[in-house]
């Protein structure tokens, strides 16, 4: 047995065996996780780990996931924490699972344990079959004991499933017919839509609500505060029934424009809670010491999940069933419970999927409309469903950041001292974390407001995330504005602060190469001891074939960007190869990513892909527009996202490392991508663009007025 | 004001009736036929979720008003399979892993199906301009593209279908 470990905090707040793993399916291993499937392939990876552990073919592992009948509570889906914690906690129950079966054999058998082991699911004497099997011996195993930690886990290298490319099992009907929330039925379904404000500061003066109760199929409609929705048997009648009931209705004025300039001014002279971190020493240098100063900005971004948030919900004897893409089934349980005045354990929250979120998108909130809709038309399913435009309108927004740093350089071209200031809105007001933070709740007749949040300087929270270099300094200090007043509602977009934060450390290093004269990776492996993120950026360099010497200010170049994400998650270095004489288009991205021991090989490159062009999205295209009122952008022409003609050709090297412990991939492409974009550019033009997008419009105008 | 309409949908003859004469096909496919491999994404013919074969052409059914469709032959991704095997597009989505929520790919495949019919070795960038109205936000774009290039090499190579 190995040393007793540290248990992941998963498996401390669900202690024991049968929170994890259960055989009472016969010729089944059914494991349990509040992790969800969110396209990132979670679930498959969580079944890998569970068949190796437990000697069982995969597709007799069955994964129960996002249920609170069932699952752990492991919180939320988020931070590319799933593999490491939720999926390390599953390992050690099952292994402890495998264990007990063996100690169980061993008593029955009257054999020594050592000559006993497990495949398929049987038991093993001296290498053959014996007459048990993990379900015979099940009534034995006491299940309601708590995990130790102490199990052996299989060695990869002995493994069938671990660190090897495994189809993922949600796939095939996903192009075959229905498969997500949207896509659910109940006998006597309602079908709703509800309606919003123009904008999130207006408010209901008067309604006819009799205007939608006149169309056909309509069986409620409903209105308190500044909430209004219509149930119906069908759901185009709903859809006409709210253009009837919107037709009807009268708002209170706003045409308050809440910001007219740009991001960096409108964000530096807001409000702010401030906290800071320091770090080292400054010392004196001798000879020529180089200083740069350069404040770089992102716009607020979308999360624009292709399929808008839809729920289902039920009301029945007062117990109120959820169907939701939320990720987080048991903190939605929670604010719903607060929300909707309902004892929590009279709220069931099962996870069916939706399209891909990449953060907070619209699924708690329009949980929260099925809910309060549910528990008007009892005993009835009511599902609702987002139109686009609402999607668009109301989900949380990824904040708008701005980041400023000064760093000097000394004359070995070694990093002296770096201090930087971020000014940024929250990025994790998920539902539960602060408060109830459901929309329909802030807009009831008694309302439930969203609470002023602000965050601190702390490297897990959002705004920080990744704002400190990964390079050696003697010296280092950082200081967060936290915007908590922003008139528009921000939360978690993937990698939260990450993304403008390895933005602006990238672009600033290549700045302070450039200013050395330097070439960008050789300065980074200059400057950066960590061997693993050494070797990462060595290999997207070799795989990109790196040249040092590239002229600049042809119209095309190559840039590079490098992070660990949130310093403890996957290394990804990545190699953009754009060409910026006319829109910026990105030719080609070569990537190296060191996750540890990557369970699903081929999931990791996948998410990485995915990573790299929604980066290239974002870097390239998206902002959030706002008019008079709020959000302007409501669909896909005011709102762009890069399209297949754009797509890059992309090479992923994976640097597999079965002994280390797998890390997070979710999110670690988005800002070395960005990083490697915005370098790149500035590498093709001889000109450094600060802002983001990287559109036409601002690349002109940088290069009449270079700042 | 309802109204009855004769729809063909993946070889088969249904009649739908509907409360609004505007009302789009894919409101009839998803909630009449329980067709849910049409999905919704934008309602505004911006995304292609909802793309469809009317006619082999590839349509979009959030914008069809269901009287406009009536009699033509209509096939959704639950149509595409034949005899209980997949469509080489369908196989090839899986087998090149090229997807991450999905909630593209039936529009995707259906869009790229009206290609494959009419003309059996599209380039790569003819595939990509094909499917350049086609969003998806998981960014699986790269992985689409080479799946499909695959399945159609393979294809041609004489797997045929
Ligand atoms: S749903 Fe039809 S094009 Fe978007
Ligand atoms: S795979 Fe999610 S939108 Fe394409």
């Amino acid at each position: 047995m190995s040393e007793p470990v540290r248990l992941p905090w998963s498996l401390r707040d669900n202690p024991i065996l049968r929170q994890w793993v259960d055989f009472s399916v016969p010729g089944t291993a059914r494991v349990f996780t509040a992790k969800v499937e969110l396209g990132q392939g979670i679930l498959t990876a969580l079944a890998q780990i569970a068949a190796d552990e437990l000697r069982l073919p995969i597709e007799r592992i069955a994964v129960v996931s996002g249920d609170t009948r069932h699952s752990p509570n492991e919180s939320y889906t988020a931070g590319s924490m799933s593999i490491e914690i939720g999926g390390s906690s599953l390992r050690l129950a099952c292994a402890e699972a495998r264990e007990l079966m063996i100690e169980a054999a061993a008593r029955r058998l009257k054999a020594d344990k050592a000559r006993l082991s497990v495949a398929g699911g049987s038991i093993l004497l001296d290498g053959r079959q014996s007459d048990l099997d993990y379900w015979k011996l099940a009534p034995e195993i006491d299940m309601n004991r708590a995990v130790s930690g102490t199990a052996t886990l299989t060695d990869p290298k002995d493994a069938t499933y671990l660190g090897r490319s495994t189809a993922r099992f949600d796939l095939p009907a996903k192009v075959a017919g229905g498969a997500f929330v949207h896509d659910l039925e109940f006998p006597g379904m309602l079908h709703a839509r509800v309606l919003r404000p123009p904008s999130a500061n207006m408010h209901l003066t008067a309604i006819d609500l009799s205007a939608a109760e006149r169309r056909p199929g309509v069986v409620k409609v409903w209105r308190s505060g500044d909430f209004a929705a219509v149930c119906c048997e069908r759901e185009y009648q709903a859809v006409k029934a709210i253009e009837a009931l919107r037709a009807s209705a009268s708002w209170t004025h706003d045409d308050r424009l809440l910001i007219a300039g740009n991001w960096k001014d409108w964000l530096t002279t807001r409000l702010a809670v401030d906290s800071q971190s320091e770090t080292g020493r400054r010392s004196p240098v001798e000879g020529d010491v180089i200083r740069r100063k350069a404040i770089y900005s992102k716009p607020p971004i979308a999360h624009a999940s292709l399929g808008p948030s839809c729920a289902v919900a039920c009301f029945n004897d007062g117990a109120l069933s959820v169907w939701t893409h939320s990720q987080g089934v048991f903190p939605l349980r929670e604010a719903l419970a607060k929300a909707l005045s309902v004892d929590p354990r009279r709220i069931e929250v099962i996870h069916a999927q939706g399209a891909g979120c990449y953060g907070h998108n619209g699924a708690d909130d329009v949980a929260m409309d099925a809910a309060l809709l549910a528990m008007q038309v009892p005993t009835r399913h009511v599902r609702v469903q987002w139109m686009r435009e609402d999607e668009f309108a109301w989900a949380p927004i990824g904040s708008p950041m701005a980041v400023a740093i000064e760093g000097a350089v000394g004359p070995d071209g070694k990093l002296l001292e770096w201090s930087s200031e971020i000014w940024s809105g929250p990025h994790g007001r998920r539902p539960n974390l602060f408060g109830v933070e459901l929309l329909a709740a802030a807009q009831l007749e008694r309302p439930i407001a969203f609470p002023v949040v602000h965050e601190d300087m702390n490297r897990f929270a959002g705004a920080a995330r990744n704002s400190e270099p990964p390079y050696d300094l003697p010296y280092r200090k950082i200081v967060l504005h936290s915007l908590p007043n922003l008139p528009f509602r921000t939360s978690a977009l993937r990698t939260l602060g990450g993304y403008a934060n390895v933005f602006a450390v990238e672009s600033f290093i290549d700045e302070l190469a450039d200013a050395a004269g330097i070439d960008p990776v050789e300065f980074r492996l200059l400057n950066l001891s960590d061997p693993r993120a050494r070797e990462t950026i060595e290999a997207a360099a070799r795989i990109s074939g790196w040249d040092r010497r590239a002229p600049r200010g042809t119209g095309r170049a190559s840039g590079i960007g490098f992070a660990r994400y949130k310093t403890t998650a996957a290394y990804v270095a990545a190699v953009a190869r754009v060409d910026a004489n006319e829109r910026v288009r990105v030719e080609r991205v070569d990537c190296a990513v060191d996750a540890g021991l990557a369970v699903n090989p081929d999931g990791v490159i996948n998410q990485i892909e995915g990573g790299i062009i929604q980066s290239i999205s974002w870097t390239l295209i998206e902002q959030a527009a706002f008019g008079p009122g709020g959000i302007a952008a409501r669909n896909w022409e005011e709102y762009p996202i890069l399209r297949f003609e754009q797509a890059p050709e992309i090479q992923v090297e994976l640097i597999q490392r079965p002994d280390l412990p797998s890390l997070g991939v979710g999110e670690a492409a988005q800002g070395p991508v960005a990083a490697a974009v915005a370098n790149a550019v500035a590498r093709a033009l001889d000109c450094r663009i600060r802002d983001l997008p990287i559109t036409r419009e601002r690349i002109v105008s940088t290069l009449a007025r270079p700042d | 004001m309802s109204s009855t309409f004769q729809l063909l949908v993946n070889g088969q003859s249904h009649r739908v009736t509907v409360d609004y004469d505007d009302t789009p096909l894919l409101y009839v496919l998803r909630d009449d036929l329980r067709l849910k491999g049409v999905r919704f994404g934008c309602g505004a013919g911006q995304c292609g979720a909802c793309t469809v074969l009317i006619d082999g052409r590839a349509e979009r059914s959030c914008e069809l008003p269901v009287w406009s469709v009536e009699g033509r032959p209509i096939t959704t991704i639950e149509g595409l399979a034949t005899a209980g095997r997949m469509h080489p597009l369908q196989r090839a989505i899986i087998d090149g892993q090229a997807g991450q929520c999905g909630f593209c790919l039936s529009g995707i495949i259906m869009k790229a199906a009206e290609l494959i019919e009419r003309d059996h070795q599209p380039s790569r960038e003819k595939l990509a301009a094909a499917l350049d109205e086609n969003l998806c936000r998981c960014g699986a774009h790269a992985r689409i593209l080479n799946a499909i290039e695959r399945a159609w090499k393979e294809d041609s190579a004489g797997g045929g279908k």
